[in-house]
């Protein structure tokens, strides 16, 4: 079975809806991701080194970052070379190929789940750097666990920013879900022990914890997010059962030292990448899985609360090359 | 993953073409291979970084090496003058109207840090200008915006115009620049919400909003992390809106920055100011130059070549290295390199700039400690003419009384006999024979 069939299968697996709505995001991801790689195959009918050299800008511009270009392309000029293939359109399967190599690096491929508790109490901790959407990740987690049937609760954490917890309350109500606060300039690991000691009382199921947004090279601040980390695990076994870093997707090159410092801090399990619904493609996710084995679990793709679905990399490259897998079939 | 400062990445190519007296096409073809990557790597758009590559290349290919330099640095130098020719100039002046108010819009993407921004610019404006600014919430979207602005009013004393979040961002925009008016604010600076580029709702919104109330500065916010796409968000907030000038935030970070030269590349407007904190006085004038550097993550090799440029006196060179052709190289002529050298910076610094100087020999058996320096010069100025020019007369009550006279012992002034006559017999060796031909290796002064 072609590879681009084996996407499909896997995609129509998933149900249309979620689908839709990915595609939907990432159309514009998408349209010119895809119409610069048709146009590069339709413009160059030999495989050379001009063709690679487009091909690698292409990747760079998508934010995949210059290392795993670098090595995707190496690793493309030798399977090209070893399977001797002559014309481009033969090229673009290898592509996505590996481009989902890169990401899975012989990991199971299959969607990263959410790893709760399913008996007691579970906490997820999201931290990033300011801006990138922390809060509203927060909020429409929360709606998303709540539509599974969960009961939430959630901790503002983030006491420094200026109405950041008003923020956190408005989603609060939105989702319908309560929020533990203190106030403004208040110890925000005190704030997540008491979020934590109410969950535990109310026997809730998800207690997501909001933390201030902070740049990675802040020592001290990336500290204070180490304490935090620690009244968690000090007061529910197995806690934080799930550490989010929310990211930005239209952030370049700095997204991989943000995952890294912040890994050492609060040990990352996943990433949220928001903004995708722009024009960024956040293509940095696939170099930080890569390098640091993080995976991306959920992805932002709009503003309303719905706009929050599972990432899967296989729906992720088939955004990116869309358009030329129904060619494809087409042709087939 | 760490950045590899471009210092590093020419480290190689370096050492390869040192002691070229020309910069020829193949040098310079390596070099700016390294410095694109290096510009890709801090986040540079790549359409961005392929012009300059080729303007580069045209203006590196046979130039001749300056005194103090050696290839490598050269062609850092001209990547430097490019980078900074982009940048521009200096820009951190906000426009005034002729009648005041002056109405300032502050417009971005979400989370780029606009209403933190306009905290910052109010306490700026009121703090170094001397103005009474007033701000305007007009982003009714995002939950609690309002709020945050209302809060960071509070926290400068500052006066904040809102009508909630049921009321129209254009007709908030219009009433507050009536009310500046009317309470003679002199400047109205209005915190819209953030929006992605491509949502043509709220882009007709910031239209409207900059109909109604003709505003004397759009500025644009950009999270100075922001990657490849920096250059899609400024051009289309640009076409649409025409923006004057641009704020770069979150530079307190470990970000290269890149995206600051893709937005002055594809807008052409300028920088005007830095954000570098979370304090609300951490709003700063743009650099130019020194987000070059940062852009390199190559300050150290940038301000050795400008330390070279200034402190070096070509003619000196040029005599220094007719002195080292005909071995009359002095203790004198060591004395002033020296200071030359010393002008430049810390000996260590130094050498931390010099790609590839540890591994000079000759270098390694002059102890280049500061200490050791100061009482080199203490030993020489304790000598006299005669001994200066001629060491050989240096006999063992002389070196007694130049140890004396330095504070320090026969023994240090033994090693540094030992160690100028090591010199010379070196120069002699390099200058000898090859005549010329090793000009370009020649040109750390102190050698």
């Amino acid at each position: 079975m072609s590879f681009f069939k084996k996407l499909k299968d896997k995609i129509s697996q998933q149900t249309d809806q979620v689908t839709d709505k990915f595609k939907d995001g990432m159309t514009k991801t998408r349209d010119s991701f895809t119409s610069k790689v048709n146009d590069l195959v339709a413009r160059y009918r030999k495989v050379d080194e001009e063709f690679f050299e487009e091909l690698e800008e292409i990747l760079i511009s998508a934010d995949v970052g210059v290392v795993t270009v670098m090595t995707l392309i190496e690793e493309l000029e030798l399977e090209v070379k070893r399977r001797n293939i002559q014309d481009t359109e033969a090229v673009k399967e290898v592509i996505s190929e590996k481009l989902v190599e890169i990401y899975y690096d012989g990991d199971e491929e299959e969607p990263e789940e959410l790893q709760l508790n399913e008996d007691g109490l579970s906490v997820i901790l999201t931290v990033g750097v300011n801006g990138v959407g922390k809060t509203t990740t927060i909020g429409k987690l929360a709606h998303r666990l709540k539509a599974e049937g969960k009961s939430v609760l959630l901790a503002a954490g983030d006491t420094f920013r200026a109405g950041a917890i008003d923020q956190l309350e408005v989603w609060g109500e939105r989702a319908g879900v309560d929020v533990i606060k203190h106030s403004e300039g208040s110890d925000p690991a005190a704030v997540i022990y008491d979020g934590i000691q109410a969950a535990k009382s109310r026997g809730v199921d998800v207690l997501i914890c909001d933390t201030a947004g902070r740049l990675q090279n802040k020592v001290n601040l990336m500290n204070e997010l180490a304490k935090v980390k620690k009244v968690i695990s000090r007061e529910v076994d197995g806690a934080p059962h799930e550490t989010l870093l929310v990211l930005d997707a239209t952030t370049g090159q700095n997204a991989l030292s943000q995952a890294k410092t912040f890994k050492e801090a609060t040990d990352v399990s996943g990433i949220v990448l928001t903004k995708l619904d722009g024009t960024a493609r956040g293509g940095i996710v696939l170099a930080i899985k890569n390098e640091m084995d993080i995976p991306v679990k959920f992805v932002g793709l709009g503003e309303r609360m719905e706009d929050l679905q599972p990432f899967d990399a296989h729906q992720f490259v088939y955004g990116l090359f869309g358009d030329l897998t129904t060619e494809d079939t087409q042709e087939e | 993953m760490a950045f590899e400062g471009l210092a590093d990445r020419l480290q190689g190519t370096i050492k390869k073409i040192t002691g070229k007296g020309k910069v020829t096409e193949q040098d310079v073809k390596e070099m700016t291979r390294e410095v694109r990557l290096a510009l890709l790597e801090a986040d540079v758009n790549f359409k961005v970084v392929k012009d300059l590559i080729k303007r580069i290349k045209e203006r590196a290919v046979g130039q001749d090496v300056l005194q103090g330099l050696n290839p490598g640095q050269q062609v850092i130098k001209v990547v430097k003058e490019e980078l900074a020719e982009l940048m521009g100039g200096e820009q951190s002046k906000l426009e005034v109207a002729n009648k005041p108010p002056t109405v300032v819009m502050m417009v971005g993407l979400q989370g780029a840090g606009k209403t933190t921004t306009s905290g910052k610019l109010a306490n700026h404006l009121r703090k170094q200008k001397n103005r009474n600014p007033m701000l305007v919430a007009a982003d009714v979207y995002r939950p609690a915006a309002i709020n945050q602005l209302e809060t960071l009013g509070k926290q400068l004393e500052m006066p904040v115009y809102s009508e909630g979040t049921d009321a129209n961002p254009v007709e908030i925009a219009k009433h507050a620049v009536n009310k500046a008016k009317e309470e003679h604010y002199d400047y109205v600076l209005i915190d819209t919400a953030g929006r992605l580029h491509v949502d043509e709702g709220l882009m007709d919104e910031l239209q409207n909003i900059k109909e109604a109330v003709n505003p004397d500065e759009i500025l644009l916010v950009v999270d100075s992390m922001t990657g490849q796409d920096a250059v899609n968000v400024a051009e289309s907030f640009d076409e649409q809106l025409d923006v004057s000038g641009v704020v770069l935030t979150k530079l307190d970070g470990d970000t290269r920055g890149g995206a600051a030269l893709s937005i002055k590349a594809v807008t052409g407007k300028p920088i005007k100011f830095a954000a570098m904190g979370e304090k609300l006085d951490q709003l700063e004038a743009f650099h130019p130059d020194r987000m070059a550097s940062r852009i390199l993550g190559m300050g150290d090799v940038l301000s050795l070549i400008e330390k070279a440029e200034t402190d070096v006196d070509e003619k000196k060179a040029k005599e220094m290295e007719q002195k080292m052709k005909d071995a009359s190289f002095t203790l004198d002529d060591f004395l002033d390199q020296m200071g030359q050298v010393r002008n430049m910076g810390s000996l260590d610094e130094i050498m931390n700039m010099m790609p590839g100087a540890g591994k000079m020999k000759g270098l390694k058996n002059m102890q280049l400690d500061e200490k050791q320096i100061d009482y080199v010069e203490a030993i020489i100025r304790s000598m006299t003419l005669k001994e200066r020019t001629d060491p050989s007369v240096i006999n063992a009550s002389r070196k007694k009384r130049i140890a004396q006279g330095s504070g320090t012992s026969v023994a240090q002034v033994n090693r540094l006999l030992k160690q100028f006559n090591e010199m010379k017999k070196m120069m002699k060796q390099m200058m000898g024979g090859k005549k010329g031909k090793k000009k370009g290796g020649m040109n750390f002064p102190f050698m």
